[in-house]
Parts: C-alpha cells; structure tokens; sequence
C-alpha cells in the first residue's frame, strides 16, 4: 500500500499478523503473546501514544471507536434476538449508493449529506425486502441476498464513476468500503456522538416496548405497543449506526460490528439490561482493538482488525461462558451422564433386592453385571463408582447399599413407576410404551412435581406392570420395618 | 452532474462494442456471460433449498482460501486456487455448525459470524502481503474483468483458445452443466422432499455437500472476475428472476441462460456509457431485467385478479 514504508513496516506487519493468527486459534494465550511482542519493539511506547490522547487524529480515532462500539453494540442486541442478523448485514451493504450519492450533493466528503444519503438508501433496501417478500414467491434469504448485492453493485458504479472524476480521486470515498479510523474527523465524531446520545436515550425510554416486541410479540400486541412503529424505529436507528460506523470499520465488515458483539453478550447472560451492556463493552473493545492495531500497523485497514477483535472475543465466550460455553455445556453434560449411570447402577440394585423379597443381604457382583448386561469388570466398575460417592460399599464380589444408597434407589424407583402410571392413566398410553419415556424422565423428577404426581394418582401403591411403588415410608423407613436388615449393611460388621 | 454521466450516444453504447471494439468487449462481455451462467445455474439450487444466504457466506470466505493458496503455492494456479476455496468453504459451512448446533446463537447470527470474521482474516492477509499476493482490495470488491483480454491467450495444438482465466470459467459451467444434467433427479428430489429422496436411496447429506462444494468452486473462479459482494448477486439474481416466471426447475434452468445473456449484454453498455466497474455494471443491468420481470408480472397479477374474483380454491401448489 505505501511501498515507502512497507520495507520497515513489514516485519512488524509480520509479526502483528501471527499475533492474530494466534489469537484467532488459542484465545486465552493471546495476552501473553502481546505482552511479548509489546516488551521487543517500542510498542509499549506506542500504546502509551495512542491512549495518552497527544494527536488529535488519534484521539478522534480513539473515542470515534469507542462510540461506535457502544451504538453497534447495543442496537446489535435487539437484532440478534429478534433474530434479524442478517437483516443487518443487507442493511450494511444498501448503505452504499447513499454514501456515494451524499458525496455528490456537493462533491466533498460532508458526513451530514452522506449520512442522510445513507441512512435513506439503508431505510429503502429494508423497505425494498419486506415488499420483495410481501409482492412475490421469493423467500426471505433471496430477498435480502438480492437487495443487499443490487444495492451494493448500485453503489460501487456510482463510486468508480466518481473516483473517475477530477476531483473525486481523492474524495476518500474508497475508505468507507474497509475503514480507516484514522480519517476520522472533528465532525464525523461528534455525529456519532449525537447518533449514539440519540440510540441510548431511545433504547432508555422505549426498553419495555422493545423488550415486548422482541419477546413475545403476541402479548405486545394485546398490551397496545405499536409493534410496526418499533419495528421501524429500530430500523432506522439500525441505519444511523450503520452508517456512523462505516467510515471506520467500513461497508463490507460493519454488520460483525452489530452481530458479533451482540451474539458473545447473548452467550454470557440471560438478562437483556445485562446483555445490552455486555454487547456494548464486548463492542467498545473490539473498536479499540482494532483502531490501535490499524495504528500500529501504520494503513493496515481498521474494519477487519476490528472484526478480528470482535471475534476473539466471541471465541473466548464461546469456549468459557460461564452457562452457554462450550466447555460448561460439555461439562454439565459429563456431569449429568454419570449421574444418569449412577442412578441406573442403583436401580439395577434395587430390582435385584427387590425380586428377592428385600431380604437379601447384599447382590453380588455376577447379579448386576447378569441384570445390566455386562462383564463382571464393568459391573464391578460401576460399583467403586457408587462407593466414592457414598451410595454403596463393595467387599469383595458383594455391594451392599448404604442408607443414603438405597433412599436413592427408591425414590428414583418410585419416580419410574410413578411416571409410567400417570403415562397410562392420565395420558391414556398403553402400558407397554410407557416404559422408555419413564427411564428418561425418572433422573429429572424433582421433589415438588412427585408431591404433584402422587396427589393425582390418589397415592396409588401398583404400578401398570403390578409392581409396587415405594412410598414415602420405603423411602425413609429404618432397617426394621420390612423385616430382614433391608439390604444394608453396617460397615463396621464387614470386618 | 454533466462530468458523472457522459451523453448518451447509441453508436457508442449499443453498437460499437459489438462491431469495432470487438476484440475488447466480445471477450469481457463472453466473461461476464459464464460467470453470471454458471453462478445462477447453482444459485437456482440455493434459492430453492432457502439456502441464499450460504452462498453470501461462502463467497465473502473463500478470500482467505485463495489468499493462504497464493501465499502457500506461490503462484495464481488454477488447482491451488480451487483446493484453498473447496477448504475455505468447508470450514465456513464447519464453522457455523459449530456455532448454531453447540450454543444458543441462532442461525442468521453463526453465518454472520462465522463469514465475517473469515472475510477480516482475508483481507488482513491482503494487505499484509500486498507485495507477494498479486491481489488488492479493489480486485476483491470490484473484479478484474475488465483485464481478461490483456491476460496470456490459451492455445491448443497452435489455436488460441482465449484468455486463461475465461477458458477455466469455461471448463467451470461446463462442469457445472454436466454435474446437473447427471444429477438432475437426484437434486431435484433432494431440494424438495427429504423424506422421498432417503426413501430413493439418495443421501441428502451428500447432496448438501456436493453443492457447497460446487458452489466454493464456481464462487471462487467468479471471484477473480467480480468480487466477493457481487457474486452474491449473481448467485441469487438470475434464479431468483426465474422463480418469479415459472415453478418448473428446467424452465428456471433456461431463464437463467436467458438472464445471463442479458445482463452481460446490458453490463458491457452500461460500463462503455457510465466507464464504471464493469462487473457492478453487469450486476445492475441483471438488477434491471428483475425489475422489469417484478412489474409485468405484478400487472399481470393485478390484471388477472381485476377481471375474476379470486377463486377459494385456487392452489398454492409449490
């Protein structure tokens, strides 16, 4: 791009993009991996340069990004869960021929005529959708692929027939299609601060009746928000911070800004006061990032280095959210599988103990491993499992409940059996189908829905095969009650 | 205004690319004509499977494919090229899976996501290695179809054929042709009943990935010619300009041929009157004849519902 300094830049270009790379693929690495890179050149000085607020064209790139993280950020939330990302993006690109017809109102880069430029051509593009959707057979997808590549093709003729013109040539109109903060100016900064005053005030008084609309637009409708109205407003918000944030992160790249950002707040919480304000920040970040990386890397484009931020931080969400990240989820699932196991291995202990008239004093390893279908070595597995979480003692090829063993394998006894008769009673399922759907749902039966169960089934004692259901007194009896010593065994007799 | 658009003159515009400029224009406007033929014979297929917005995804991360290829072979081969977009587009297709199936983020999110950043990471790398990698943001936003007759000519047993990048895209519909024609049934049943097509033995998964495949194939040889953002509108244009005049899937096929023809025709006109990017120019020309094919067909809507009452039986059969 400058061959003048391309010699000098490219090393540390080259070392900037491994950096990235590193980023993209090991998140939680990429603070070390800065730190390094920082402490070898004189980055750390330039990092002191670029926060210190000294120039004047840094310092509007600086609070240009942050603005325009906070507006993308916070209008991106309601698109993502309204479910119109890509609406968004077809937005982004329809900018287009405004931006190129607002520079030609009075051939000079005025961001007041490009804006309005822009933000009626983003309003005509959503407007040209819902009529392509409306009028003809075309879906969604089409429609807004359509409008969002006619439009753009719109604006790119009217771009090179003005970068053809004399004075065009150096209209800076090619910026607006990848970004650079630093061709920020005094007025495109503070129309984005009045553009983003502007979103947060509205979003501040009018967050019940998005928060209607978005959710549940049928209640919406019933309590007398104009859903229409909202939808428009919203669009036409859309549209100014769009189109505020073009000059920075550019055309191509500026629906990342409204998605990105939007979709790692949506991963991190289930509030939407706290997902506003996650989007925002996870936004602001990515636009600092990127305005100081494009600074660094001297004419490296702003708009994907901000993009590339924005989605390393969604990485890191993706990953280590705390409820919706991968690995939580992938944890909680390991969790509950070996739960699942466990209380299995407990009711393959209890219908042993039971078909045995509650008399026996312990099942051997052979009986399990005959009653659950496996090798001895399994069955034996399965039962030091049990052990370590307190439900059984094995001594040698013998397991014998705990009390807290065999509470648990009662109960989750009573919850199949209880469920199997609602099933047939209620649900007026024949008995033997019932079976798979209780051996689901017999680990998920809390406490209250079980008072609900037996409450309604009259406190039935059989079930649809003619087994008995464990009452509460099975449940929580002592050894005595039934006769023989119910299974359990005290651990000190064992020596 | 007067210096934006130039007089209208209809020897210039309509008849001397044809005639005179010939050896220019024949070649770009022949460019433009298989691109916009191969790219909507396989948009037909993604409009029909409500699939639109995959090729939007695919065509914005093959960039960084054909980037790493460059980088990676060292030279603008045709193999390296296709073998870059063929892993961009099955990591973006992988990429957004990831994204919708393991987490709560919805569909439309993952694929703006996901393509977004794989577009960032291209044009980053661009920039970068602007020295090494003979390709610039123009050429990625506007194409270089408008060099494909400056390009070293392709010559067998000493006839030359033409321009290297216009033969690939050749062999490219040619292929794309064949791969329809022989799998016609299979598409067609798989595009409309997944539950007829795994009674019929097909496998729609298999279906699926071979048109992602295709798809980055002819995404990427378009890409040279047009850029990444135009594509989109060559994929979706001509099917969807199709599906507005007829429901039968091989009538659709031969007026996307027709739709191609035209907006290559209007594109090579619109670009010698305006002198703008030749292939936006192609885009809007194809953008016109969707227009005029929306109005007539909403007259003809409005004609046909003004002189009889609307039957309640009238079916709705697609």
């Amino acid at each position: 791009m400058n061959p003048g300094g391309a010699i000098l830049g490219s090393l540390g270009r080259r070392r900037l993009v491994w950096a990235l790379g590193l980023a993209i693929c090991f998140a939680p690495t990429i603070q070390a991996a800065s730190v390094q890179d920082i402490a070898n050149t004189d980055w750390g000085e330039q990092l002191v340069r670029f926060f210190s607020f000294r120039d004047a064209s840094l310092r509007y790139a600086l609070v240009g990004s942050v603005l325009l993280g906070l507006s993308c950020g916070l209008l991106g939330s309601f698109i993502v869960v309204r479910r119109m990302a890509l609406v968004g993006d077809a937005l982004s690109h329809a900018v287009l021929p405004g931006v190129a017809l607002g520079f030609l109102w009075n051939m000079s880069k005025d961001p007041w005529a490009i804006f309005v430029g822009a933000v009626v051509a983003g309003l005509a593009g959503t407007a040209m959708v819902s009529a392509l959707t409306r009028t003809t057979r075309l879906k969604e997808d089409t429609a807004l692929g359509l409008v969002l590549a006619t439009f753009f093709a719109v604006g790119i003729c009217l771009v090179t027939m003005i970068q053809r013109l004399p004075t065009g040539n150096k209209s800076g109109l090619d910026k607006f299609l990848f970004g650079q903060a630093a061709a920020l100016g005094g007025d495109d900064v503070s129309l984005m601060a009045i553009v983003t005053l502007v979103a947060v005030t509205l979003v501040g008084l009018f967050y019940k009746e998005l928060l209607a609309t978005s959710f549940d637009p049928g209640f919406a409708r019933s309590s007398g928000i104009p859903a229409e109205w909202v939808h428009h407003g919203l669009m036409l918000m859309l549209a100014a911070s769009t189109v505020i944030a073009l000059q920075a992160v550019g055309v191509v790249l500026v629906s990342a800004m409204l998605i990105t950002p939007a979709a790692t707040a949506y991963l991190l919480t289930d509030r939407m006061h706290r997902m506003l304000l996650l989007a925002s920040g996870c936004g602001v970040l990515a636009g600092v990032t990127g305005a100081f990386f494009s600074f660094v890397g001297r004419g490296l484009p702003t708009g994907p280095l901000m993009v590339i931020g924005a989605s390393t931080v969604f990485t890191c969400a993706y990953f280590m959210g705390p409820r919706h990240g991968v690995i939580a989820r992938w944890w909680r699932h390991r969790q509950s599988a070996a739960r699942t196991e466990r209380e299995n291995t407990l009711k393959a202990l209890y219908h042993i103990w039971e078909n045995g008239g509650f008399r026996d004093v312990g099942t051997t390893l052979a009986d399990l491993a005959e009653r659950r279908k496996e090798t001895i070595d399994e069955a034996l597995g399965r039962s030091r499992m049990l052990a370590g979480h307190g439900f059984a003692t094995v001594d040698s090829n013998v397991v014998y409940f705990t009390p807290e063993g065999r509470q648990r394998a009662a109960e989750i006894v009573r919850n199949h059996r209880l469920w199997e008769l609602y099933l047939t009673n209620s649900a007026n399922i024949a008995p033997d189908h019932v079976h798979d759907d209780a051996e689901r749902i017999e680990h998920v039966l809390g406490e209250t829905v079980v008072r609900e169960l037996e409450r309604r089934l009259n406190y039935a004692t059989v079930d649809p095969h003619g087994k008995s259901i464990p009452g509460p007194r099975d449940i929580h009896r002592d050894a005595a009650v039934r006769g023989g010593d119910g299974g359990v065994r005290n651990p000190e007799e064992t020596s | 205004m007067n210096e934006l658009i130039p007089a209208f003159d209809w020897h210039q515009v309509m008849v001397a690319p044809w005639t005179e400029d010939l050896e220019l224009f024949g070649w770009i406007g022949l460019m433009g004509l298989l691109v916009t033929a191969s790219c909507g014979l396989v948009g037909n297929y993604l409009i029909l499977r409500r699939m639109a917005l995959m090729g939007d995804a695919v065509s914005h991360s093959v960039l960084p494919g054909l980037v790493i290829a460059f980088l990676w072979s060292g030279s603008r081969g045709t193999w390296p090229m296709f073998a870059g977009a063929l892993v961009a587009g099955v990591t973006t297709t992988l990429l957004i899976d990831a994204i919708h199936r393991r987490t709560r983020v919805k569909q439309d999110a993952a694929i703006g996501i996901a393509f977004s950043t794989l577009f960032a990471i291209g044009m980053l790398l661009t920039s970068i290695y602007s020295q090494q990698v003979d390709l610039d943001a123009e050429c990625v936003l506007y194409g270089e179809i408008a060099f494909v007759p400056l390009e070293p000519m392709v010559t067998l047993g000493g006839v030359e054929i033409g321009p290297v990048s216009l033969v690939r895209m050749a062999g490219v519909l040619l292929v794309v042709g064949l791969l329809i024609i022989a799998f016609y049934k299979e598409l067609l049943v798989a595009s409309f009943d997944d539950g007829l097509a795994r009674a019929m033995g097909i496998n729609p998964a298999w279906v699926h990935h071979g048109l992602m495949a295709i798809l980055s194939i002819v995404v990427v040889s378009a890409f040279e010619a047009v850029g990444a953002i135009l594509v989109i509108a060559m994929l979706i244009l001509p099917g969807a300009t199709a599906s507005l005049i007829t429901r039968r899937l091989s009538h659709m096929h031969a007026i996307v041929l027709v739709h191609a023809l035209l907006s290559a025709w209007l594109g090579v006109s619109l670009e010698v009157w305006l002198d703008c990017s030749i292939g936006a120019a192609m885009v809007v020309g194809g953008a016109a004849v969707f227009a005029v094919v929306w109005a007539v067909i909403a007259w003809l809507n409005h004609l046909h519902t003004s002189q009889r009452p609307p039957s309640p039986t009238s079916t709705n059969d697609l």
